[in-house]
């Protein structure tokens, strides 16, 4: 018997979506829901755990099983979820805000577990539910409602964090470029270990256009360079741009002057992760910013394995647990 | 070994072991409970230490004590008064002294009182040369440094090693004066040491030299024999309060048939039970050190989704960490068992001291109305029933279930008869099945307004939970005025109902009378003896015990109100009296402590008698005398 064909319906739930019209969360749901019947994953192995904000509204809208937890903590839902039941899919959904302030701890611990989970980071730098505060990715100098005189916090980049956690995948997208959402969403899937893709998400209520140099068709080809394994990084409306290492920095060169061979080769497997760093730290407007896998390393022992081997381990040693010699454990005695 | 000298018969001894936190007292109080217990008396023990890893060597915020009572009947406290005291330096004699009784046994390491130590315990001459201190105590001075140096001369240890032996020596006199045998200990340091053989055998030297110096000076003239207690047939083992947690936690996970999580965050006092549980992983206890109390709970709250039987423990700052997801937990309706190792408060209080001040926290200690069941155990060998029962109501009802315990049952330890695999209760888990067709309602209440148990992985029952309000049955998220008054209700209700399938309160007395004392978790013991010592001094006085505080048993209104008089002590300023009061309408009187000590029996004594109604109170003082 073959298993039924489910289709990106088969995944959308019975419940109204309630983003903001013209939302980048919607891009985002559709291509989830695009991505996950290729997969060949049931819908009842499927669990989408997300913290607090816009974003993490999600697992309602998805027809698997799913928790809406607490604010920043849907990493640690998933480590009790996924080393208790290695065999579900688990997929954590979270913010900026939710993963880099209130969640900053449990981002960086899930990475360094390298829990076999995939984090779905929507990036758009404000706060969307509390109404338009700025939040640890919004630019310095940014006008919010809580920052009139402009935000004098330094952003945090979220791929910078994961790489210093030496997280085995790590990747950007946008919800504007459906098809790259698409492609990297399932590489994150596919990759054993936590996954983290950052996505580019526009707030169109907020903080509109923050992200235009990146996403608009018009821009996007000055902006941004698209990684891929073990290709040079070339980017501009003709390809007419490269990047390449000089010392312990990267440039933009023109490719008019400079031989091909010169250009950085992207090495997402490279387990040092200098270079990667090097490329998560390209930020507009001095440089154009990486979009794709900028690491996939594999073969790190995955915590959820870790903690299972360990109990199959003991057994194996040991004998299945005994009750009562647990108890007589030790010295006892007798009273008649 | 078999004395020469006279043997007194005694019906129970009260002894403490203090020195500096670097002496090994622990050690040395754990081999005189095991060999006590293993002599088949009935042992209580509290042990004492500083906060501080090592405090300020001499000083007296480095004492470490530890207290045992062993008995030839059943004792349910580790003693008010001491009959004998050990001290191995100057800052543990006058920290401890004013426990000892009067003409009580004092051992004193004479080496280690010098004019440096005098220094350090800040006291001016020689408090054993005190002429007061001959008249009170029995005072035995013995240079235990100078004589293990000797007894382990042989074994070329190093000095510093050497001195280390000095606990075994003091044990080993110890052993002699209370006719304990020497075999478990000796046992234990060939278990412990057998990789140092020449450690090993000078402990073994130090603790023989000890025993014959009992035997051998002229100094002591009798030894005292405790016979064994009466206790309920059965297999016996002493226990520590965690201990017994974890082992009733592994217990119910077996009854149950699902493997345990485990997710904490360290923290004193409750860092055994990690300790214990991480060795059980060929039972199927995954145990998971978190980086901070709040992901301890939430990956304890992500197993309970995914089916595992969940367990997190923490002690009250860390609980306050948790407090959100609690709320979480309690609106997601999972099943899982929350762990209070109560220690003193606020803040960082009281680290390594007992207190029971978390109460109204476990009940009120959430955003909005958020019932939980809480029980909490009455001794060490409780805390394995209590484990089991937690887990079976927190699977009956769908909902987690707190669990107060507190430092003095968490490191106290008592003789535990070993239950029998059929005794133990059967605890029932049932996961849905997909009904072909029919929608599946998450939220679908059964008798006992509990919702089901579904997990992912199931075909058919996909479904989402969180923490906003859920619409009755379908769980769908619902900003429904009426609604949500409805849920706040069944969830309250569902907590409540509790009370129909727990058993109903008992009453160690007559089920009315002039006086009830009111107790609940470690105070037991206390209350209980106290309680007894009135009543056989003629009062009208008894005592109930709650195990389970919320909801509690079905009877307490009528009890409360069978008395003229209750009376409530706490190790807090009144927080079970204020629930009392407020659920019962019962004029409840308070006494409380907040020492970071357990209540002696005679101070409740005192504070029973000092409440007696005047009349009964004079009539008791007659029969008193009488008798």
């Amino acid at each position: 018997m073959s298993l039924p064909v489910l289709k990106a319906a088969d995944f959308a739930s019975d419940q109204d979506i309630r983003w903001c019209p013209g939302c980048g969360d919607y891009s985002i749901l559709a291509q989830m829901k695009k991505v996950l019947p290729e997969l060949g994953v049931p819908r009842e192995k499927i669990v989408f755990i997300s913290g607090i904000g816009c974003s993490s509204r999600f697992p309602y809208y998805m027809n698997t099983y799913g928790m809406h937890s607490i604010h920043g903590r849907a990493p640690t839902f998933a480590t009790g979820l996924k080393s208790t039941r290695p065999d579900l899919m688990v997929w954590v959904i979270t913010g900026d805000g939710d993963a880099l302030s209130i969640g900053g701890n449990h981002f960086i611990h899930v990475l360094r577990r390298n829990l076999d989970v995939n984090i779905v980071l929507f990036n758009n730098r404000i706060y969307g539910l509390t109404k338009g505060q700025y939040s640890p990715t919004s630019t310095e100098g940014q006008i919010t409602k809580s920052t009139p005189m402009g935000s004098i916090d330094h952003p945090l980049s979220p791929l910078s964090v994961a790489l210093a956690a030496e997280a085995t995948f790590v990747a950007r997208s946008m919800d504007a470029n459906v098809k790259h959402l698409g492609d990297v969403l399932k590489r994150a899937a596919q990759h054993k270990g936590t996954s983290l893709v950052e996505v580019y998400q526009n707030c169109n209520v907020f903080n509109d256009g923050a992200m235009a140099y990146a996403q608009e068709k018009k821009q996007r080809a000055d902006n941004v360079v698209e990684l891929e394994h073990g290709k040079p990084l070339v980017f501009g409306h003709d390809n007419e741009k490269g990047i390449r290492l000089v010392g312990n920095h990267l440039e933009i060169v023109q490719r008019s002057e400079v031989p091909d061979d010169d250009l950085l080769i992207h090495d997402e497997q490279d387990p040092n992760p200098s270079i990667q760093m090097m490329l998560a730290r390209m930020r507009y407007p001095e440089m154009p910013e990486p979009m794709g896998v900028l690491r996939a390393v594999t073969g790190v022992a995955t915590y959820n394995d870790q903690i299972n081997d360990q109990v199959a381990l003991a057994k194996t040693k040991k004998g299945e647990g005994d009750l009562e010699a647990l108890f007589r454990a030790g010295d006892t005695w007798e009273v008649e | 070994m078999t004395t020469t000298k006279e043997v007194k018969s005694v019906t129970g001894i009260t002894v403490r072991l203090a020195g500096d936190s670097g002496d090994g007292m622990q050690l040395l109080g754990t081999q005189l409970t095991n060999t006590s217990a293993l002599a088949g008396n009935d042992v209580a023990t509290f042990p004492d230490f500083p906060a501080e890893i090592r405090a300020p060597r001499g000083t007296r915020a480095g004492v470490s004590g530890f207290q045992v009572q062993f008995a030839r009947e059943e004792i349910f406290t580790p003693g008010d008064t001491l009959d004998a005291l050990v001290v191995m330096n100057p800052a543990a004699m006058v920290t401890n002294l004013g426990d000892l009784r009067k003409g009580g046994i004092l051992i004193a390491n004479e080496d280690g009182f010098n004019d440096k130590e005098f220094k350090l315990a800040n006291v001016e001459s020689n408090p054993l040369d005190a002429s007061v201190i001959e008249e009170t105590y029995r005072v035995f001075k013995v240079p235990m440094t100078a004589l293990t140096r000797d007894a382990v001369s042989q074994h070329g240890l190093s000095p510093k090693i050497a001195d280390r032996c000095k606990n075994f020596f003091a044990m080993g006199l110890v052993y002699w004066l209370f006719g304990r045998s020497l075999e478990p200990t000796l046992r234990f340091i060939s278990d412990k040491f057998g990789k140092k053989p020449d450690v090993a055998a000078a402990n073994e030297a130090a603790l023989r030299a000890g025993w014959a110096f009992g035997e051998t000076t002229e100094a002591f003239g009798e030894s005292y024999q405790v016979e064994a207690a009466e206790l309920t047939p059965g297999t016996y083992r002493n226990i520590m309060g965690n201990q017994a947690l974890a082992l009733g936690l592994v217990a119910a996970s077996k009854v149950s048939g699902k493997d345990m999580f485990y997710g904490t965050y360290p923290i004193t006092p409750a860092s055994d039970i990690l300790h214990e549980l991480t060795r059980f992983k060929n039972f199927g206890v995954r145990t998971f050190q978190a980086e901070d109390e709040i992901a301890a709970v939430c990956a304890t709250i992500g197993a309970a989704f995914g089916g595992t039987m969940a367990v997190t423990a923490s002690s009250g700052p860390g609980i306050a960490l948790k407090a959100e997801a609690m709320g979480l937990g309690m609106m997601l309706e999972l099943p899982m068992i929350v762990i209070n190792v109560q220690r003193g408060g606020p803040s960082t209080g009281l680290p390594t001291k007992t207190e029971q001040s978390d109460l109204l926290q476990a009940m009120f200690g959430r955003n909005g109305e958020s019932p939980i069941p809480i029980l909490a155990p009455r001794s060490p060998g409780d805390c394995f029933d209590i484990a089991v029962e937690a887990w079976r109501i927190a699977t009956e009802c769908m909902v987690p279930v707190m669990l107060l315990s507190d430092g003095y049952i968490a490191n106290g330890s008592e003789p535990w008869r070993i239950p029998e695999l059929s005794d133990l209760p059967k605890i029932e888990i049932t996961h849905p099945e997909a009904n072909d067709g029919e929608p599946f309602l998450p939220y679908l209440r059964d008798e006992n307004l509990s919702r089901p148990w579904a997990i992912p992985g199931t075909e058919g029952l996909t479904h989402r939970v969180g923490g906003l309000e859920k619409e009755h049955e379908t769980g769908n998220v619902s900003y429904d005025p009426k609604n949500h008054q409805d849920m706040v209700r069944r969830r309250a209700e569902k907590v409540a109902k509790i009370a129909e399938r727990i058993p109903e309160q008992d009453i160690f007395g007559e089920t009315s009378g002039d006086l009830l004392v009111v107790s609940w978790g470690g105070t037991y013991g206390a209350c209980h003896t106290a309680t007894k010592r009135c009543q056989e001094a003629g009062h009208s006085v008894s005592h109930i015990h709650l195990r389970y505080i919320n909801p509690m048993p079905r009877n307490i209104g009528t009890l409360l109100r069978s008395f003229k008089k209750v009376i409530v002590p706490e190790l807090n300023m009144g927080q079970l009296r204020m629930l009392l009061r407020a659920e019962y309408l019962v004029d409840c009187i308070g006494f409380n402590k907040v020492q970071g000590k357990p209540f002696t029996i005679s101070e409740l004594v005192e504070a029973i008698e000092s409440n007696m109604p005047a009349a009964a109170s004079k009539n008791a003082a007659a029969v008193s005398k009488a008798g």
